[in-house]
């Protein structure tokens, strides 16, 4: 088992963390009851840990029973029917998907199931706990169609299910969602948290850390504590008893990005964009998301860029990245860029040096 | 069904007014549709106004003091966006439910007038094709079915079928009307709030009730019965006043790594960026240093954001790149490269 797996605190009271968060959780699990949930936050901040140990305590070891299963359900729009299948977690207390796989036809997955769950509502002899829990992930992915008709369905059914919904970035969920709901924020550990985590992850696995070696982690790991505990276990795997310059390969597409940033900035010319076209395509192929390479590309560009380029390129940085966004072949966008860079550089050259 | 926990019910459904009268501040609306009680003449009605102001409540009202709880399914047909509203569904679903012919059964007291009511809730998000099947459809049946629409814009209505109804806008809340109805709340719930957590959610919430009572109510339930304005702040999901300041300050640094720093914080704290342009607005406005010509520029910048960020592009990239616009405003640099 991963040890991101593995020590990820089971309960509230494990949390360290977002012990505030935490605590505040723990007034739902006394009450046995919770109003609608908005989870946002960046990555490896510890949404989903929350979630799931919120859930647990608020209904027990039963939810750890969980079993995936494609289900398939039969939309009926008036015109034509047709199946829709998409993968889900349950429990008999919770629920668990990933609504925005369906492409734009998510809006029927979110009504069906929410009035299935309606329909099919646990009963408890001492009448608590007469609901379950539909945890939906990525919920900022939704169509706009989809989240609208969450609006309503969300009061509706308020009595017989409780909403738990996760994303990153909350201003791409409407106003209305998010009005229905207790927001909650789960900010990026800072790294002397991440720092406390891996020392207790360490104390765990019976490890000597070096002093330091942890504090270089979280420097490098950018606030990211998934990302922070792969890492050590990286450096475990690779050298163990860990030196303290011990040197870890960072993650190989990031590499592979300041890799093309330096190219892009030895030589400017058609031919090198054709050279680094074909990076392009091969990060893209394996599956690397555009806007992640195009905001590490930009890192990497910034770091040996002059105070005034810096404004021009994060501008179009962030011009070329709202067209991708409305666009749909990526590589288009990340190229125009690359274009860009290269005629914006080339003529601050030409006339810094003449 | 099993019993529910008293506490599971959203405040919101459970201080949602009843009847027609008991909607807060918006007089016209409530004198027409008393009188409509009384004569039972109704005419299609369409109702608009920013969200959390009462629209969907009052039509519920009358339909429910029209025909009371046990005629009420028969006669009412609420559809929202949550249902299939294409235009198949006005053909045959709204169409077959207009066509029926009712009696004036005066049953226990309530009027009961001899038509039945549509509601079609959030009607702005309806195709235009489904609006202009609906045209034909309301006048034909006029003697036995009344319209109710519901939108937030009512620019979304196409003209024909606005024409052919009573419009009432629905204003946002004033803060007094505000804070007598949260006041209600808190003496039925036994919350103690002063004066100035009061005020506080009033200006969160911006005239809209709802709002103001979700936030009510979360609070109760993570702080407890005695609420302060900050509580509420932080339920809220608003920006603390330092963070946005803080960016200011970076920004006003002149410094490009100094703004990149704060705006890396910022995203990583994961604060909503759209909520922070907004208030990023409200201090460059009120900030006294700062010519009005920058201003200008920064705040089209911040209009160019806030649209990229609806269009759903990357947060770190838009906060960053008007920070480095409020930067060349500040010191007034000119867009684009000058040699």
């Amino acid at each position: 088992m991963l040890w991101v797996d593995k020590h990820r605190p089971k309960t509230l009271d494990k949390v360290i963390v977002h012990e505030q968060v935490a605590q505040n959780l723990k007034k739902f699990v006394a009450e046995q009851d919770c109003p609608h949930l908005l989870f946002y936050g960046p990555p490896g901040s510890g949404k989903k840990t929350l979630i799931m140990a919120l859930i647990k305590q608020m209904f027990g070891a039963g939810v750890e029973k969980v079993k995936m299963e494609n289900k398939t359900w039969k939309i009926d729009t008036g015109t034509r029917t047709f199946d829709l299948e998409l993968a889900m977690l349950s429990s008999s207390h919770h629920l668990e998907m990933n609504p925005s796989d369906a492409g734009f036809q998510d809006r029927y997955v979110v009504q069906e199931v929410i009035k299935e769950m309606a329909k099919s509502r646990p009963i408890d002899a001492k009448g608590k706990r007469a609901f379950k829990v539909l945890v939906l992930n990525e919920v900022d992915k939704l169509s706009r169609e989809a989240q609208h008709s969450l609006r309503r369905t969300m009061e509706k059914y308020s009595a017989s299910c409780r909403l738990i919904l996760c994303c990153n970035s909350s201003s791409k969920v409407t106003e209305a969602v998010r009005s229905r709901c207790l927001n909650v924020r789960v900010n990026a550990p800072t790294e002397d948290q991440i720092v406390q985590v891996l020392e207790f992850i360490g104390k765990k696995e019976n490890l000597q850390l070096p002093f330091g070696f942890a504090a270089w982690i979280a420097a490098q790991s950018n606030r990211n504590l998934r990302r922070a505990i792969l890492f050590f276990e990286t450096c475990k795997v690779q050298q163990y008893p860990f030196s303290a310059n011990q040197v870890a390969p960072p993650l190989d597409w990031e590499q592979y990005v300041s890799e093309i940033a330096t190219e892009i900035l030895s030589e400017q010319s058609p031919k090198r964009l054709y050279s680094v076209r074909q990076k392009f395509y091969e990060l893209l192929v394996n599956c690397i998301p555009p806007e992640s390479i195009l905001k590490k590309l930009l890192t990497e560009l910034m770091k040996k860029l002059d105070s005034d380029l810096k404004h021009e390129v994060c501008r179009w940085a962030a011009h070329y990245e709202h067209k991708m966004r409305l666009g749909s072949k990526a590589i288009f966008h990340l190229e125009a860029f690359v274009a860009k860079f290269m005629s914006i550089y080339k003529e601050f050259l030409c006339a810094a040096f003449g | 069904m099993a019993p529910l926990v008293p506490s599971s019910q959203p405040w919101v459904e459970k201080y949602r007014p009843r009847q027609v009268k008991d909607v807060a501040h918006q007089e016209e609306v409530v004198r027409v549709l008393t009188n409509t009680l009384e004569t039972a003449d109704l005419p299609h009605m369409l109702f608009y106004g920013p969200p959390g102001t009462g629209k969907t409540t009052t039509a519920l009202a009358i339909a429910y003091q029209l025909y009371g709880p046990e005629l009420y399914k028969s006669r009412v047909l609420e559809l929202n966006a949550s249902d299939e509203r294409g235009i198949n569904v006005v053909r045959t679903k709204i169409k077959d439910f207009a066509a029926v012919a009712v009696g004036s059964a005066r049953k226990g007291g309530y009027p009961c007038p001899p038509y039945k009511i549509i509601i079609l809730d959030e009607a702005d998000s309806m195709t235009e094709d489904a609006q202009n099947a609906l045209r034909r459809t309301m006048e034909t049946y006029s003697k036995v079915t009344r319209f109710f629409f519901i939108c937030n814009y009512i620019s979304r209505i196409i003209e024909p079928l606005a024409s052919r109804c009573a419009k009432f806008r629905f204003k946002p809340l004033s803060e007094d009307v505000m804070s007598n109805r949260i006041l209600h709340i808190c003496n039925e719930e036994g919350l103690t709030l002063d004066a100035q957590a009061l005020s506080t959610l009033s200006a969160i919430s911006q005239g809209d009730l709802r709002r103001a009572i979700t936030y009510l109510q979360s609070a109760a339930r993570l702080f407890g019965s005695s609420i302060s304005s900050s509580d509420l702040i932080s339920v809220s999901g608003a920006i603390p006043e330092d963070i946005v300041k803080s960016l200011l300050v970076a920004c006003k640094s002149g410094e490009f790594d100094v703004a990149n720093k704060e705006v890396s914080n910022i995203i990583a704290d994961g604060y909503p960026v759209s909520q922070l342009l907004s208030q990023f607005l409200d201090v460059i406005v009120n900030a006294d240093d700062i010519p009005d010509e920058h201003k200008a520029r920064i705040c089209r910048k911040l209009g160019e954001a806030d649209k990229c960020l609806v269009d759903g592009a990357d947060e770190y990239l838009q906060l960053l790149d008007m920070a480095s616009e409020t930067i060349r405003a500040l010191f007034n640099i000119p867009q684009g490269l000058v040699f």
